[in-house]
């Protein structure tokens, strides 16, 4: 199945341009940089297809047909659901399996800013619950890279009630003594921030990714005030006590795949 | 009524805030202040008593009755020191056997640099991680407002109630109106589809017991909520550990089931 996913990943003809210095890059030339841009090194988002791709040797999807519906009959869901599905050319949020770096073999969970923002309704809550589940069954560590808006307001109090489904199955995982690793990338917010991103025993963040609770607007519009810089990036949730690691990305699978061995034995 | 009438309602200043249902409801109260890790958060008040002659730690949400009070509690909204305290107290209720009881009554955690500064997102996710398991019956009651992550902190529960016209919702209102329409006045429609009001949450089986308000004084509507909680608290108090806690685990599991 990677093997399929490094196909497709390099046989991308769409040029990306970087959102910081306007250069533009074939797919596989960024993708031979781990996605971060050969001239100014500004971090290209990815997808789960090129994440899983960067970090694992091996990779085997479940849940892979899971897809929301519009439980609350909220206006335009449908329709933003289609889109979505179209333009991220992905089910939705999340994609979840079984990985191996260097022969470790752990549950993985990798979530997709591109499918309406990364944001969590119940399928999202679900895959990753059924994840933790799987590992806690099979003795397995789990890795999770999140990026999320948060909640998803279009399935109202359903969402909000995945904060908590997850974050259970997050602690049956602990108690059975296993390994969790989150790793925050750019951006993780609300609802996921506040639950499984920071309930791993070990966080690892992305240089300069943006990690927080309350939006940055939401906080200045309550505070009346401009927010400081850097506030709410990587370094800052460092300094304040709450990342572990922050790691390059062309570093993460050789951190990943250490922290996994150190635990193995 | 419609929900966002029932919105409004929820919010009225004139309706009892946490501490009402604390002193009405328990005897012999005393309040236990702080997260032993950083401060005092008056948006949370919590402490022990007597609910009729069974010890309970009861954690409630303030938002405090004039402008002082106000500033005070912080119109209701917890900092991180706040869900600290709580879990602080759950913790103290576990070790001593107590039941614990959440009054729930904010428009949301607080959204401040120092929040920030001091892990909001933290505090939250350790409560939904440790409420989860707490070995001693939980019962969480939303008598106003419900907002979000911030309610949801001291809602992970074995049985939750809410009164006939309080709110539980992911976003306010507001905020999802100018989110998705750019647009807060569109709020009524926005309420109307979030479908927060205590029939659609108990509908949705998030909760158990919807608690009757109509022609009843607010004394009255307490009366009433304290012999419910009685009640659920004296049959939990009954079932085993495990099983309570597995049960737990199921209510949430089976939410909006796929
Ligand atoms: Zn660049």
């Amino acid at each position: 199945m990677i093997g399929n996913f490094f196909k497709s990943l390099y046989g991308e003809k769409e040029n990306k341009v970087c959102k910081k210095c306007g250069r533009s890059f074939t797919y596989s030339e960024l993708a031979k940089h781990s996605m971060i841009c050969p001239n100014c090194g500004e971090y290209f988002r990815m997808t789960p297809r090129e994440r899983l791709v960067m970090i694992c040797d091996k990779f085997e999807e479940v849940d892979a047909n899971l897809t929301s519906e519009n439980v609350l009959n909220f206006p335009n869901y449908d329709e933003k659901l289609k889109t979505a599905t179209k333009t991220s050319s992905s089910k939705e949020a999340v994609v979840c399996g079984v990985a191996e770096i260097a022969g470790e073999k752990f549950v993985i969970f990798v979530m997709n800013s591109e499918f309406m923002m990364g944001s969590m309704g119940r399928v999202v809550g679900e895959k990753i619950t059924r994840a933790f589940e799987m590992a806690t069954e099979k003795k397995l560590p789990v890795v999770g890279f999140t990026t999320s808006g948060g909640a998803r307001m279009q399935e109202g109090i359903y969402s909000l009630m995945q904060m908590a489904k997850v974050s259970g199955a997050v602690k049956r995982h602990s108690d059975a003594g296993l390994l969790y690793i989150t790793v925050l990338t750019d951006p993780t917010t609300g609802g996921v921030t506040a639950s499984f991103a920071m309930e791993g025993d070990i966080i690892i963040a992305e240089p300069n990714a943006l990690v927080g609770f309350a939006g940055a607007r939401v906080i200045e519009q309550t505070i009346g005030q401009k927010l400081p810089e850097g506030f709410q990036r990587a370094e800052f949730l460092q300094e304040h006590g709450f990342v572990d690691v922050i790691e390059k990305r062309e570093k993460l699978k050789y951190t990943i795949s250490n922290i996994l061995k150190l635990h193995s034995c | 009524m419609g929900a966002y009438e029932k919105v409004l309602k929820a919010r009225n200043s004139n309706r009892p805030s946490g501490a009402f249902f604390v002193n009405r409801m328990i005897t012999k109260f005393v309040e236990f202040h702080g997260d032993r890790r950083f401060s005092d958060d008056g948006a949370i008040v919590g402490g022990i008593g007597y609910l009729n002659d069974m010890p309970v730690t009861i954690i409630a949400m303030e938002r405090g009755d004039d402008v002082n009070e106000r500033i005070k509690r912080n119109f209701g909204c917890p900092s991180p020191e706040g869900y600290r305290k709580a879990l602080r107290l759950m913790k103290q209720a576990e070790k001593f056997n107590r039941p614990v009881i959440c009054i729930i009554n904010s428009s949301g955690a607080y959204c401040g640099i120092g929040a920030e500064e001091r892990g909001q997102g933290l505090a939250i996710a350790e409560n939904l991680m440790e409420m989860m398991t707490l070995k001693t019956p939980i019962i969480s009651v939303v008598t106003g407002e419900g907002g979000s992550g911030g309610a949801l902190a001291l809602s992970v529960a074995d049985s939750i109630f809410m009164l006939e016209n309080a709110v539980y919702s992911v976003i306010s209102p507001e905020g999802c109106a100018s989110i998705l329409w750019k647009d807060s006045a569109k709020a009524d429609e926005a309420a109307e589809a979030l479908k927060l009001t205590a029939n659609d949450l108990y509908n949705f089986d998030v909760a158990d017991k919807v608690i009757e308000e109509e022609n009843m004084s607010y004394d009255e509507i307490c009366d009433n909520l304290k012999c419910e909680i009685l009640a659920k608290l004296s049959e939990l108090k009954e079932m085993p550990i495990e099983e309570l806690l597995e049960k737990r685990y199921q209510k949430y599991r089976n939410i909006g089931k796929l």
